[in-house]
């Protein structure tokens, strides 16, 4: 290895734009579930219908708190008037469901249409009674897991005013106690003022949606260093979003939320702690670092967790040490993972990724390009917008030992002998924190794990020669 | 606006992406923003393709919309053309586009002038026709332009073939079961003594297209897709077509006969002689296909006036509507099809075989109309399966759309006299078995003893604290048991009395799980 190449500075390429990722109203598919009291309405066509419902698969026969606005002719051609038509819809969902805010999703259509959802939400929000989110998730503009990321910076005008509500506590509290009096409130509260008092430090907000039980796991690291999370950006119902505001301090959980970040910092005035992503034990560590010194509290036992992290993974590590990756680029956690697994003892040949916030994600380039370093290994490009054909040529002439990939191109890939892991699944698994570095790794050998069990069979290439090139 | 959770029939340019990817080396490229290229998803999936699908897309970005597609739509069109060089590139407008009213027939023309390919733009409206109507379409649309090409090439005029032939029109990708429909076809027609001329368009190439009239008849297995076709080439060149499904015995039979009569008005001038397929008929319904043995042996008898519902494409629910009535004895309370722009055809063909018919394509409905039949099986598509699991009513699956289950590896036609003991099997096993069925009746139902718990350890001596019980709770119920298992086994081995939410991860890293 060229080790001079290691300090070389991080170059970013960018291609056509020309590659498979899914559409960003995809997000409703988890953030339905995470916000428990939410309903999703989707304001497309049949062709973003169709996609939810495949994509989603069996989620769909759940009764799902999400559905299509489908839009006919006669509301392209504006035959039919927008409003009234989504007040039909959204009285029928209110009687049927009764949410406590129904989110508009807008897609590539509305946006062609010029539909004015932000314009008709306040509106019809005041008429109906019930809060109306507008995100506009659409493919002209985004990528996959960006779809949360615009939500999310929606749902973050919504959040309560963090000054404005310690000088209401006084009367919130007694409504509340009013209304809740049957609960036996007393304990808690008192536990939490107990806590509050303890805390040295400003509110922290943590922003991006995960799991319920990753998000106590990363709340219970942060508790190791005496920090106390005060909210989470979305929180598991909508009627309990984080109060936001001035001297409130907020740090992103994923990589693909920078326009959230944007929003809290400029809307809300809060603080960003930039920090790597909490993706991997070298991730997490480093985030909670970030996060302690920006209190200036001093880390304590840090280093052991994570070596013992690591010790644990040992069996896994074995497998993926000096084998190489490619990562075709579709739902922006590329460069958080492909820092991992170069920690990992992994050779990555190319980082694909739809779309780079060099500023949101300074933490963590400086983290990959430190790792590097540290590993001995060259910076990978970084290939922004990537070109799918083009990539599968380079995969071509890499011949890597696994690709990390879209749905489309697995199956074709591995016909031709090149492993592949689905990209997606690291979307919908829990890849968070201490706790869940196993995961990842899990994911990552599958194939490999899979490879050497049908190694003796010699049946790697399964396409007829002619198509090879195909 | 319409409030929609899921829908039978996909948007139009699936169709046409469909039968794009069907025929061999044709390439489609879509005019749609990203994220819309999701049917390449469904192919490698679902059919488990091992190649990469020849559908890419020309993306309609933020750019597109203030500038128009300008170079954008041609420049892919010339690049795929250049990488692939395939015989045809098909231009295939998305719901967006067609919003966008661009002229795509200008980039095609530009773009046909500068590649070797030959360049179409698909027919389709997307607020007009649903994936079935498209795929017809643009089938049609294909061979059109094809026929036309040679035409001026002045290489149509072929004989028709010595011997009788046909084409197979209608068979395609993530078609239901489509390619062993294929094969069952291809075989029935070879022990006719029939030669098979073409197939389109899976496997085809377009180049063959201008072989089609040479074939004698057309046989059209699917009522959705490759009617349009046939109807042209009856128009243009005279061809009669076959349109009467092979599915069940009757059908097969009925399917056989229209293809002599249409063989025998050539067959005596260049054959010397007509055919007679009776005895084949004959020999294949009495003693090859297990299906009539079947409805008349004994445990058939158990399926006499039992109650079924079904729902499905017009194809298959109309054919399988028929055999449960005429071949099995079933009673059809109610047959329904979710292709509302052909509700009369599917009428006239059920009528007298079930008490009601429903043309909707709001599942809704259907699973009302179902939990109020009360039916003893459903016959549906994987949207009827999903209502059967809640009603707890068995379904057979016999109709698109379809999860990857229905694209099994094994043999499983539903035409022809192999098919007709598959759907045997399929009816058979979809209803309570009859003796099952004749013993669950007189002894009062299975064994009822319910297993109490899962768990083997007894009165535990662990506590768990109130937030560690209730993150326990949040656990999905079926790993429920095994996580509080394992959490329990740490905490002893670690001598831990109480059990907290840092108890249960750190038991979670310690046994990997």
């Amino acid at each position: 290895m060229p080790s001079s190449r290691t300090s070389d500075p991080l170059t970013f390429e960018c291609e056509t734009g020309n590659y498979h990722t899914f559409c960003p109203i995809s997000c409703v598919a988890w953030l339905y579930q995470k916000i428990e009291d939410s309903f999703f309405l989707v304001v497309g066509t049949k062709t973003c219908g169709y996609f939810l419902q495949n994509a989603l698969g069996v989620m769909i026969f759940a009764e799902p708190r999400y559905a299509m606005a489908e839009l006919e002719e006669g509301d392209i051609s504006a035959q039919l008037n927008d409003y009234q038509e989504l007040k039909r819809l959204c009285l029928q969902i209110k009687k049927d469901r009764n949410p406590s805010v129904i989110v508009w999703i807008g897609t590539c259509t509305t946006e062609i249409i010029k539909m004015d959802l932000e314009g008709m939400a306040p509106r019809l929000e005041a008429e109906i009674g019930i809060p109306i989110v507008v995100a506009r998730a659409n493919g002209l503009d985004y990528a996959f897991t960006q779809g949360e990321d615009t939500v999310l910076a929606a749902m973050a005008h919504r959040c309560p005013n963090h000054n404005q509500s310690l000088k209401d506590t006084p009367t919130q509290d007694q409504a509340v106690k009013g209304l809740l009096s049957f609960l036996p409130l007393q304990g808690k509260e008192k536990e939490s003022q107990q806590s509050q008092n303890s805390i040295q430090h400003p509110p922290l907000v943590l922003f991006g949606s995960l799991p319920s039980s990753v998000v106590s796991q990363l709340n219970l690291e942060l508790k190791k260093q005496s920090i106390h999370v005060s909210g989470w950006l979305p929180a598991q119902r909508y009627t309990e979003l984080p109060s936001l505001g001035e001297g409130v301090y907020v740090c992103g959980v994923n990589p693909f939320l920078s326009r959230t970040a944007t929003t809290l910092m400029r809307r809300k005035k809060c603080k960003l702690i930039s920090a790597p992503f909490p993706i991997g034990p070298d991730g997490t560590r480093a985030w909670i670092e970030k996060i302690c010194s920006v209190f200036a509290i001093q880390p304590n036992g840090l280093e052991e967790r994570e070596k013992q992290v690591w010790d644990g993974l040992k069996d896994y590590l074995d497998l993926v040490r000096g084998k190489s990756v490619f990562f075709m680029g579709d739902n922006l956690l590329e460069v958080s993972l492909a820092r991992f697994l170069i920690r990992c003892g992994m050779i990555v040949y190319e980082i694909g990724i739809p779309y780079m916030d060099k500023r949101y994600q300074a933490a963590e380039l400086a983290l990959l390009q430190k790792t590097c370093q540290e590993m001995g290994v060259p910076i990978p490009r970084i290939v922004e917008k990537p070109d799918n054909y083009n990539q599968v040529q380079r995969m071509r002439e890499l011949q890597p030992d696994l690709a990390i990939t879209g749905m489309a191109h697995a199956n074709p890939l591995e016909a031709r002998g090149i492993s592949t892991k689905w990209s997606v699944e690291f979307t919908f698994a829990q890849i968070h924190g201490f706790t869940n570095a196993r995961d990842i790794l899990e994911l990552v050998t599958r194939p490999l794990r899979r490879n050497l069990s049908l190694e003796a069979l010699g049946w790697a290439g399964l396409v007829k020669r002619d198509k090879l090139n195909a | 606006m319409k409030l929609a959770y899921w829908m039978y029939a996909g948007p139009a340019h699936i169709g046409t992406l469909r039968v794009a990817s069907s025929f061999k080396n044709v390439h489609a490229i879509m005019h749609a923003p990203l994220g819309d290229d999701y049917f390449n998803v469904m192919r490698s999936m679902l059919e488990r393709e091992r190649d990469f699908t020849p559908v890419t897309a020309s993306i309609v970005d933020r750019h597109v919309l203030a500038r128009g597609s300008q170079e954008k739509v041609v420049e892919n069109i010339t690049r795929k053309d250049k990488e692939e060089r395939p015989d045809l590139i098909v231009l295939t407008p998305t719901c967006t586009s067609s919003i966008l009213q661009e002229d795509l027939q200008n980039f095609v023309d530009r773009a046909s002038m500068a590649s070797q390919s030959d360049v179409i733009l698909a027919d389709v409206n997307h607020y007009r026709v649903n994936e079935l109507q498209a795929a017809d379409r643009t089938l049609e649309q294909v061979v059109r332009y094809y026929l036309d090409k040679a035409r001026r090439q002045g290489t149509l005029n072929q004989p028709i073939t010595d011997v009788p032939s046909v084409n197979i029109i209608g068979i395609f990708t993530l078609g239901f079961h489509n390619q062993h429909d294929c094969r069952e076809l291809k075989r029935l027609l070879q022990d006719l003594g029939i030669q098979v001329n073409e197939v389109i368009p899976e496997g085809g190439s377009v180049e063959n297209l201008r072989n089609l009239p040479k074939a004698w008849l057309n046989l059209v297995p699917y009522r959705e897709v490759g009617l349009m076709t046939a109807l042209y080439l009856e128009k243009e060149f005279g061809m009669p077509y076959v349109a009467t499904t092979p599915m069940g015995i009757v059908g097969t039979a009925e399917c056989i006969r229209q293809i002599q009569t249409h063989i025998n008005k050539w067959a005596p001038i260049l054959m010397g002689t007509e055919v007679d397929y009776e005895p084949y008929i004959d020999q294949q319904t009495r003693f090859v296909s297990q299906a009539a043995w079947f409805s008349r042996s004994i445990d058939c008898q158990n399926l006499t006036g039992k109650k079924a519902v079904v729902f499905g494409d017009t194809t298959h629910a109309a054919a399988m509507t028929k055999i449960l009535a005429r071949e099995m004895g079933v009673y059809v309370v109610c047959a329904g099809t979710y292709c509302k722009h052909d509700g009369d055809w599917f009428r006239e063909q059920v009528q007298g075989y079930c008490d009601e018919v429903l043309i909707t394509d709001d599942h809704t409905e259907v699973g009302d109309m179902i939990a109020r039949v009360e039916p003893a099986a459903i016959f549906g598509s994987q949207m009827e399966r999903h209502i059967g699991k809640r009603l707890d009513i068995p379904c057979g699956v016999i109709s698109a759309p379809v999860h990857i289950q229905n694209f099994p590896l094994g043999y499983r036609p539903f035409l022809g006299y192999e098919g007709t003991n598959q759907i045997a099997d399929l009816v058979y096993n979809s209803f309570t078995l009859g003796m099952e069925d004749h013993l669950l009746e007189i002894f009062g139902g299975h064994d009822t003893k319910e297993v109490i718990t899962k768990s083997l350890s007894t009165d535990s001596d662990l506590a768990w604290d109130p937030e560690s019980q209730a993150e326990l709770s949040k656990i999905p119920g079926f790993v429920r048991g095994k996580i509080k298992r394992n959490t329990e086994k740490f905490a002893r081995q670690n001598g831990m009395t109480k059990i907290t939410v840092e108890v249960m991860y750190a038991a979670k890293e310690a046994l990997n799980a």
